[in-house]
């Protein structure tokens, strides 16, 4: 595990238009000049964002990677709801999911109270 | 006195980047109250504005984090997200040096915040100046309390970085108007993201807004994950903003949930004396 390594990649490819265009240009040499995991590089280099997600990533650096991959953000979701249920609880961090009725639900409910 | 405003407000991704998923109703109302905030610190004339964030990684990371930051510079670049997800285009902001530099020689009399003469700007100041600033016509001096990287600066430090801010303000001859933003509670960018706990927030702007500062103090990190998730750290910038205000009161202008927005999205002001 390389959890800051990972992290490190992501805040500097969030954040530097020279990383992205080595990323997009040179994405293997790119991975290899972190302390990486196979794991971590195939998680970084597809983007799979349900494991990245279960490894710990900081949803922040996390969700600002799924912007630049242009994922939708229902998609973002459901990508980590997917890796979840592939990989099993968030292995570290903070991020970790606590349960939630879902939005449709939430808005549903705060719908109702008001017209109660 | 040259603190002429503190107040507080959301910064929420979704509000710029999701606005026509949310209920119609509340989100203008909600938006509505931030463009008010705008014309309030305009009608303060104000020299700079302060934002107090709670950043996300644009400028600091794990490798050499600072509980407590102040940029120093002519202008600030951002926002970092890409411009389809947030609706936002990147730009420069402008700063001002000279005067960032006087505050920050006052705040480091108490507490050792790091300065910045480069700082990227994310959703967390950018949200919030799309509304407030929206002709990039206020100079910003942006600041930040740590709220993302674990182990974070206790509460009782970001009070005092708060009236350290007051302190350094009141000092100069230009005019300050400081804002802090942070969610309340919230479980922002998880598979959770939507989940708002109303209760501890209202409890918690009620505090606020008596700027009740042991009540304020008295959270602990366990907990306030527990109640209002990773994203309740970010009260430290509020408890700033509190502080900064030296015991005026205040007023919630504006607070409801808004799930796709993913918190219970805040406007509210210390009312201070003239």
């Amino acid at each position: 595990m390389s959890l800051y390594y990972v992290q490190k990649l992501l805040y500097q490819l969030n954040r530097d238009p020279g990383t992205q265009k080595r990323f997009a240009e040179d994405r293997g040499g790119l991975l290899g000049e972190y302390n990486l995991t196979q794991e971590e590089r195939r998680a970084l280099a597809e983007p799979d964002i349900g494991l990245l997600y279960v490894l710990g990533v900081n949803g922040q650096l996390l969700m600002h990677y799924a912007a630049l991959h242009k994922i939708e953000w229902n998609a973002y979701l459901q990508a980590m709801r997917d890796g979840l249920a592939k990989h099993g609880p968030v292995r570290e961090g903070v991020y970790a999911a606590t349960g939630y009725e879902g939005i449709e639900a939430h808005d549903a409910r705060l719908r109702a109270r008001k017209e109660g | 006195m040259a603190l002429v405003y503190s107040g507080i407000c959301s910064h929420a991704p979704g509000i710029t980047g999701r606005p026509e998923r949310a209920d119609p109703v509340v989100r203008d109302a909600f938006l509505t109250a931030f463009r008010r905030m705008g014309d309030d610190i305009r009608a303060t004339r104000p020299d700079a504005l302060v934002v107090i964030a709670a950043e996300h990684f644009g400028n600091f990371f794990m490798n050499n984090m600072p509980s407590f930051a102040i940029g120093m510079a002519d202008f600030y670049e951002g926002p970092i997200e890409d411009e389809a997800f947030l609706r936002i285009k990147s730009r420069r902001v402008p700063g001002n040096k000279a005067l960032s530099r006087k505050l920050i020689e006052g705040v480091i009399q108490t507490v050792d915040v790091t300065y910045a003469e480069e700082w990227k700007l994310d959703h967390g100041i950018a949200v919030p100046l799309h509304f407030l600033t929206p002709d990039d016509d206020l100079p910003l001096i942006p600041a930040n309390i740590n709220c993302q990287g674990p182990p974070l600066a206790p509460l009782a430090r970001a009070w005092a970085f708060g009236e350290a801010l007051r302190r350094a303000a009141d000092a100069l001859p230009e005019r300050i108007a400081l804002v802090a933003t942070g969610g309340i509670s919230h479980w922002p960018a998880t598979p959770d993201s939507g989940k708002i706990n109303e209760a501890w927030d209202r409890d918690f702007l009620a505090r606020w807004a008596a700027n009740d500062r042991a009540a304020m103090l008295s959270y602990n990190d366990a907990d306030v994950y527990r109640d209002a998730g990773q994203g309740g750290f970010e009260i430290r910038t509020l408890i700033a903003a509190a502080a900064a205000a030296k015991g005026s009161q205040g007023i919630i202008d504006f607070y409801a949930p808004i799930p796709i927005f993913a918190v219970g999205c805040t406007v509210a002001h210390m009312t201070l004396a003239a």
